[in-house]
């Protein structure tokens, strides 16, 4: 297989737990996720989950935007390819990537945020089966 | 211990895992109360006067009825020419304003020089209007900088105002209502102090939230005074934190000495080499 196609099929968005069923046709699947809940799948139970989970996204989003409407196309365009090739520098899913490029692209190497206190990955309670989560990065699973 | 149902490694930041739980045990208190986190009802008050900013703050955290903390210290540093004091939940004031410092510090590093008033200010609301007010953080921040001397309130959504005179807290309609009567513009030093004292005074005898000492700092172009406590409270506690009693403090009724008897079962001696 072409790993380099691969690559660029790793996801950009983060999925929204419990808004919709994660198995295959979009049926609960119930092996990984346990029984179905009508009320879980209602909505997020906090009022900022939504809205802390694709916070940079859509800050990014905003950003490239009132950037096309001052400049024109292709400074947000160039910025992107930018961002893309930043983001390719990544270890596999199970390990931790110090993000080094892209946050120097964000600026976010001169701030600090809860994100950076909170719930550091490197030391997370639970550890991934390393060979389901490169699966489940590629599409595969 | 590898699990096969993690995906993806957990995202940083919050955490709303808990949020279902919590929400299912609300019902499961006695009277639908769960336990309230310790809250800062506080006193605070800030007046600009002729030469910088002083700012003042009660010394006591609550948690539900209970006193939590007598000696809590509620303002706090941002940067050297900029202190804050904060009102609401006293873990959400003090994280918040622990960024905001170490933010500014990166920030100073970086251009060498002191971080202006607004720029606090503004990396404060971009962080609470982000969360909703689900960080109760009521803030005011006084400092002096290049462009004068400055005294800003940050509401817990974000709000942003910026006044010569300033209370916040539960106590701050007392405390208001002495600034109002007492300030004016291009006060002396001693003037202001005693100001900001008389009115948080005020907010200690009216409400319950408010209590124990004064603290009071002073930030002028020279630097900060940070006198705490400015004024300690009469009603003091005897009781010790830790109690050591001195050697000879239980007297001794009588003393018997037994020896041990040991035999000497095995002598051996071993030679060292001394160079």
């Amino acid at each position: 297989m072409n790993s380099r196609g691969l690559r660029s099929q790793l996801k950009d968005s983060v999925p929204v737990a419990g808004l919709c069923p994660q198995g295959a046709y979009g049926v609960q699947d119930s092996l990984r996720s346990g029984f179905t809940s009508v009320k879980n799948e209602l909505l997020p139970s906090h009022p900022l989950e939504l809205s802390e989970k694709n916070f940079a996204l859509n800050q990014d989003k905003m950003n490239f935007s009132t950037l096309r409407n001052i400049q024109g196309l292709h400074a947000p365009l160039k910025l992107q390819m930018e961002y893309r090739a930043a983001r390719q520098i990544q270890r596999l899913p199970f390990l931790q990537s110090s993000n080094l490029a892209l946050d120097t692209l964000r600026g976010s190497d001169d701030t600090i945020g809860f994100e950076d206190i909170l719930s550091d990955p490197a030391q997370s309670e639970m550890m991934g089966e390393p060979h389901m989560m490169v699966e489940y990065k590629l599409g595969l699973l | 211990m590898a699990l096969s149902n993690v995906l993806e490694s957990p995202a940083s930041g919050f955490n709303f895992d808990n949020a279902a739980r919590n929400a299912a045990f609300e019902g499961l208190f006695e009277e639908g109360h769960p336990p309230k986190p310790m809250k800062t009802g506080t006193t605070i008050a800030g007046v600009v006067f002729k030469d910088g900013v002083v700012l003042g703050a009660d010394t006591r955290a609550t948690s539900s009825e209970v006193v939590a903390d007598k000696m809590c210290a509620k303002i706090h540093y941002i940067s050297p020419n900029i202190y804050c004091c904060g009102a609401g939940t006293a873990a959400d004031t003090e994280k918040t304003t622990d960024l905001l410092s170490s933010n500014l510090t990166v920030f100073s590093l970086n251009s060498g020089r002191n971080p202006r008033v607004v720029m606090a200010v503004n990396i404060l609301q971009d962080m609470l209007y982000r969360y909703h007010g689900q960080i109760g953080a009521n803030l005011i921040l006084g400092g002096v900088d290049c462009t004068g001397n400055h005294l800003y309130t940050v509401g817990p959504y974000g709000s942003v105002t910026k006044v010569p005179y300033l209370a916040m807290g539960s106590g701050d309609l007392a405390a208001l209502g002495i600034l109002e009567d007492g300030f004016k513009h291009d006060l002396e030093l001693e003037k202001a102090k005693e100001l900001v004292r008389d009115s948080i005074h005020a907010g200690i005898m009216s409400d319950l939230g408010s209590g124990n000492n004064i603290d009071i700092c002073v930030i002028t172009k020279q630097g900060v005074d940070y006198i705490r406590p400015f004024q300690e409270s009469e009603y003091k506690d005897t009781r010790k934190p830790k109690y050591k009693y001195r050697p000879g403090t239980t007297p001794v009724l009588t003393k018997k000495v037994v020896p041990l008897k040991l035999e000497v079962v095995e002598e051996t001696q071993q030679r060292m080499d001394t160079v």
